[in-house]
């Protein structure tokens, strides 16, 4: 067979799939390459008191715990605000709205939304949350704004999963005489926990990568501030990531910085293998 | 079924209860639902309401011509000037530049996932691209502070290389994952009769693939490409840690200032007309963004026929 091939055929065979393999090395080239520099450079600087001390001057510590605290905060506050959220918005479109001009306008926005970037949130956060608002640059106005960036991706997750449950779970409530609401809280949601589950922890891994709509909403500083304080008054603070962006581009602390990243990494690493362990998981569970 | 049976207790359990308030309870939810629905639509009308409000008074003031086609940025100067000009070919440049190296290799390499690897050797490379879009962006720039601007630096024997080519480079690597996501699902969807057609009648594999499959997969990979431009053109602190930040008009080694960047760097010591012209260069970028938004919308439509 292959001798009816001619040879400038064959030549050309060769060098694309060569190509191919080429494209397909470089990228895990890529991967492990600056993943293993990255923890070459960083992990020795990562040690107990790197983790739990704050920046300071007298007691001659570069600790990070401020930010790991800032980055819990801002987790935990934009989720609680963007969960109800979201999960009411993908209820609304695949249980309530019955107009279709509706439901694909709400959906045209979502993409909107997901596509607009960061730079623009942080810009757009700073208008309407600080100026507007007045809540000032603080962790309150960033967990805000990443409300907004963050809805897209709980309502899709939550819409794919709500639209995998099945209808004859529905007639099944339904005729049993429930409400729609009863119906939805007893038999829809829970069935599309995976979904929501997902759209957790894909929002936790964007809000833990996320420097440029925090920068100038929730600030840069390195304090450590308790749960109360957190609660009371919006203070300002750098998350882990936008800490990073402070010590390589403006202190030129690369090695702080790679510790960072470091630490980043693997929290990726986790958030990545969680988001497709909870989606198989959940998804079992359900059959 | 246990969740359908739990309902189904829970209901008659509580059967005895009156009709009225369940209906007043049915209302109230519809509204929340309804309200949490819209909430999508009144954010992006805020986001747009807000730029245009903060935006155009500069570009008034600026004058809209002199604004946009202004080829020189001197905002803390004693006369300052205000041209974007820059910024807009710097944005337009870098992205091309990104998508010329971004595209090919993620094609190639979407190739290679969907049709040549071992489905086990696919799973570990497709893992790889999943940690890479994971990958936050300032840690892309610190890379590429570290290990491209040097390395650009030696290589083109140059003064400094923080500039448009490692920016560029920068932003070709951070395409990648969503290129390559986006065109292998392209490929695979793909009919296997092409495939089989096209071996049949003596074509090789490579060719197969060459000639038929990306050929047939072309509308789904030119939506991997819209939304490499639309990653590329939003990027900001990567691009701000690698391209040197100067509002020069672009030239491969030249220090660069992109749109993105040239809202994020004056920023925070801003202020007057100087400030109301960064919000200007945002609408500007956010206009940019709407268009590609609207491209990919178009395109994913005339997939879906």
């Amino acid at each position: 067979m292959n001798e009816k091939i001619s040879l400038k055929r064959k030549a050309n065979c060769f060098i694309l799939n060569f190509l191919i393999y080429l494209a397909a090395g470089f990228v895990c080239l890529l991967l492990t390459g600056s993943i293993g520099y990255i923890i070459y450079r960083g992990v020795p600087y990562v040690t107990w008191d790197f983790l739990s001390t704050k920046p300071s001057l007298i007691s001659e510590t570069t600790g990070i715990f401020p930010n790991i605290l800032n980055t819990l905060y801002i987790i935990l506050m934009t989720l609680i605000v963007v969960l109800p959220l979201g999960v009411g918005s993908a209820v609304y479109l695949t249980e309530y709205a019955k107009n279709k001009k509706v439901v694909k306008i709400i959906e045209l926005a979502a993409e909107t939304l997901a596509g607009i970037p960061s730079i623009i949130y942080g810009l757009v956060g700073m208008l309407i949350f600080v100026q507007f608002c007045s809540l000032g640059t603080s962790l309150t106005a960033g967990a805000l704004t990443l409300v907004i960036m963050t809805l897209p991706t709980i309502v899709r997750t939550t819409q794919e999963s709500l639209k995998t449950v099945p209808q004859s779970y529905r007639e099944g409530s339904l005729a049993l005489g429930s409400g729609k609401w009863h119906m939805i809280r007893t038999v829809v949601l829970p069935s599309s926990i995976d979904g929501i589950v997902t759209g957790c922890i894909l929002a936790i891994g964007r809000i833990v990568g996320e420097s440029a709509a925090l920068l100038f909403t929730a600030g840069m500083a390195n304090e450590i501030i308790g749960i109360s304080e957190f609660f009371k008054a919006g203070k300002a603070g750098s998350t882990l990531t936008v800490s990073l962006y402070m010590y390589a581009k403006e202190r030129g602390e690369f090695e702080i910085a790679f510790a960072i990243a470091s630490i980043l990494l693997v929290l990726t690493f986790l958030i990545n293998f969680l988001a497709k362990f909870a989606a198989k998981k959940l998804r079992k569970g359900k059959e | 079924m246990k969740i359908l049976e739990t309902a189904i207790t829970n209901k008659l359990g509580k059967t005895t209860k009156q009709a009225k308030p369940v209906n007043m309870l049915e209302m109230i939810m519809n509204l929340i639902f309804t309200v949490c629905g819209l909430i999508a639509v009144v954010f992006v009308l805020l986001i747009t309401a807000f730029l245009i409000v903060s935006g155009v008074p500069a570009i008034k003031e600026i004058g809209i011509i002199d604004f946009l086609t202004g080829d020189i940025w001197a905002s803390t100067a004693e006369t300052p000037l205000y041209g974007i000009l820059p910024f807009i070919m710097t944005s337009v440049y870098g992205t091309l530049g990104a998508i010329l190296i971004g595209v090919p290799i993620g094609l190639l390499c979407a190739v290679f996932l969907a049709e040549i690897a071992h489905k086990k050797i696919a799973g570990i490379v497709r893992s790889a691209v999943d940690l890479l879009a994971g990958i936050p962006s300032a840690v892309y720039g610190l890379i590429g502070m570290i290990i491209i601007v040097p390395a650009v630096r030696e290589i083109f024997d140059l003064p400094d290389g923080a500039n448009l080519f490692s920016a560029i480079i920068v932003l070709a690597i951070m395409i990648l994952p969503s290129v390559i996501s986006v065109s292998e699902t392209a490929i695979k969807a793909v009919p296997k009769e092409y495939k089989e057609a096209s071996l049949a009648l003596g074509a090789t594999k490579t060719e197969t693939v060459f000639k038929v499959i990306v050929p047939a997969a072309k509308s789904g990979i030119l939506t991997a490409v819209v939304l490499g431009i639309g990653r590329a053109i939003g990027e900001a602190m990567a691009v701000m840690m690698v391209a040197g930040n100067v509002a020069n008009m672009p030239g491969l080694f030249k220090s660069v200032r992109f749109l993105t960047t040239a809202v994020a760097s004056e920023m925070s010591y801003s202020s007057g007309l100087q400030r109301e012209a960064l919000f200007s260069i945002a609408l500007v970028l956010f206009v940019f963004i709407m268009i590609i938004n609207l491209v990919l919308n178009l395109i994913v439509k005339r997939n879906k026929r």
